[in-house]
């Protein structure tokens, strides 16, 4: 193996999990301004609290791998949140955390992000197009997928992650949604952006940034 | 917004102070929001387990205590509890005979309960979950999230919560709360909009002179928006909605639970009341038992709701038993 080329391992877990706490505060007021219009504006703040207290959680902690990280930080949205985001979002980490026991390299880390993808689709019982968080991970574990199938490094797999995901994200826009509380707007939903595949598409982006900037 | 609160970040934990300081029959376990009854069941008992966003008072925390619930778990205000406060709430309450969690069916609690009933069932709980979804407002089920549960889940907890206090087993409990969730259907009308403490503002924008027809509980959007009109008209076109979707006929009998949103007088709710009673005489279809009050609401909305459940001997012997919960009373 080439020593040059990184791996997403514990480390690069914590720092991921601080720069997507960071971000989510950057973006608390976008993510509840997207969410007040097609669900309960609540979004951002829950969120806000979930990774804050998913932060909290990680000090002490003396993580045997990546994957004990992520399923810290996943066990943690679950208790803290509460709706619908932190259930979806906090077996998607605790998937994450099962699948990356050890440091891995982008072959491992799409099959891992394709384990958390499952998550949230077995519990939120959803679909492409439904307008959800499904729509951006989605195309973000294609793309994880076809950079690691073609050599890709991991930063390099990890933008092409980032950009599907937020292109995904950009798609849901003419969407009617078909979950969630956003459902119960019918044609009315359609126009604006999913603030879940919103969401979904800043925690890639900045795994691309944490990647990136090892 | 003009509200009686200190805070609205602490909204909830000063109404559960108050609720505790109001009701020493109970626990409240405030840090980690779960309600129980202060004392188990003397033999085994199937528990049951329920909870929601806070915003919908008395429902849950009003309906615990003997005849009906064992525990409830307030969730922030239109959020859905968190696991650990569901499986919290069934090790507390848990008595020998496993337990049933009463769902209303939205995306997050539905969510919530199914995690926590997993882990619930790998430390060694039975569990059994009874899904409500009693509005007919929402048409096509198929391309939302289904049917929302409102009025009927007190129906629910009351008739099974009767059935747990006689001793039945846990499939029992469950069967019969799926039996009541799909005897009975619901619609609501709103007024005025609900303002969540947080928010600052109503949900939605709801011009002076009209109201939303077919609204949940909070403030999703119903079938269609239109002119206020006498309660007359409006109780007959709420009626008719609910039997479109029913499957009654002249000489059955029902419950019928006229429950206020929150900001409307009794008054008002009588007078909604005496036409439903009166177009229901009309279709032939007895009330065999009548519930008019707040039980299900939505904070401030103005409004109500129609619950018409199907009755048999069974469920109004189980309506009719003794229950003692701060919000339904019966020796």
């Amino acid at each position: 193996m080439d020593f040059d080329t990184p791996l997403f391992d514990t480390a690069l877990a914590e720092a991921w999990i601080r720069s997507i706490a960071a971000a989510v505060e950057k973006e608390q007021d976008r993510l509840t301004e997207l969410d007040s219009a097609i669900g309960d504006g609540d979004h951002g703040s829950n969120l806000r609290r979930g990774f804050d207290a998913a932060l909290a959680a990680l000090e002490g902690l003396q993580p045997t791998g990546p994957g004990a990280v992520l399923t810290r930080t996943g066990t943690t949205l679950i208790s803290k949140v509460g709706g619908a985001s932190g259930p979806l979002y906090g077996k998607a980490f605790r998937a994450l955390g099962a699948a990356l026991p050890e440091p891995a390299g982008p072959v491992a880390l799409a099959e891992a992000m394709a384990a958390g993808l499952d998550a949230v689709r077995i519990l939120g019982k959803a679909e492409p197009g439904d307008k959800t968080i499904v729509d951006a991970w989605t195309p973000a574990v294609a793309a994880l997928r076809a950079a690691a199938a073609a050599g890709a490094t991991l930063p390099e797999a990890a933008a092409a992650a980032a950009d599907a995901a937020e292109q995904g994200a950009r798609d849901t826009v003419p969407l009617r949604a078909r979950k969630g509380r956003a459902s119960y707007l019918g044609e009315r939903s359609t126009g604006h952006q999913d603030p879940g595949a919103t969401s979904t598409a800043l925690l890639f982006r900045t795994l691309a940034d944490v990647t990136g900037n090892r | 917004m003009k509200k009686l609160i200190n805070t609205p970040e602490s909204v909830l934990e000063d109404a559960l102070a108050g609720f505790a300081a109001a009701h020493p029959e109970l626990t409240v376990d405030i840090p980690n929001r779960v309600i129980t009854r202060a004392a188990r069941p003397a033999g085994p008992k199937v528990a049951l387990v329920s909870g929601g966003g806070s915003g919908h008072e008395p429902l849950h925390g009003g309906f615990v205590g003997p005849g009906m619930l064992d525990a409830a778990c307030p969730g922030e205000v239109f959020t859905s509890p968190v696991p650990d406060q569901m499986l919290a709430a069934a090790k507390a309450v848990e008595n020998g005979a496993g337990v049933v969690f009463v769902v209303k069916n939205y995306t997050g609690d539905v969510m919530n309960f199914e995690l926590a009933a997993e882990v619930a069932a790998e430390e060694g709980l039975e569990v059994r979950t009874v899904l409500v979804n009693d509005d007919v407002a929402v048409e096509d089920s198929t391309w939302t999230a289904g049917r929302r549960g409102t009025g009927a889940t007190v129906l629910v907890e009351k008739t099974a919560g009767a059935l747990a206090e006689r001793g039945a087993g846990l499939d029992e409990v469950a069967a019969l709360g799926e039996r009541v969730n799909a005897a009975s259907r619901s619609f609501a009308v709103a007024l005025t909009a609900a303002t969540v403490p947080a928010a600052g503002k109503p949900g939605f924008d709801l011009p002076e002179d009209e109201i939303e027809v077919g609204v949940g509980i909070h403030g999703e959007p119903g079938r269609r928006r239109e002119k206020l009109r006498p309660a007359r008209e409006l109780a007959a076109e709420v009626v008719e909605t609910v039997l479109a979707d029913h499957h009654l006929t002249a000489g059955d009998e029902v419950i019928a639970l006229l429950n206020g949103l929150g900001a409307t007088p009794l008054l008002e709710l009588y007078v909604v009341y005496g036409e439903v009673a009166a177009r229901l005489a009309e279709r032939g279809i007895t009330v065999a038992r009548s519930l008019v009050g707040n039980y299900v609401t939505s904070l401030d909305m103005a409004g109500f709701s129609l619950t018409l459940t199907q009755a048999d001997a069974q469920l109004l012997d189980l309506w009719d038993a003794p229950v003692d919960t701060p919000a339904l009373k019966r020796a």
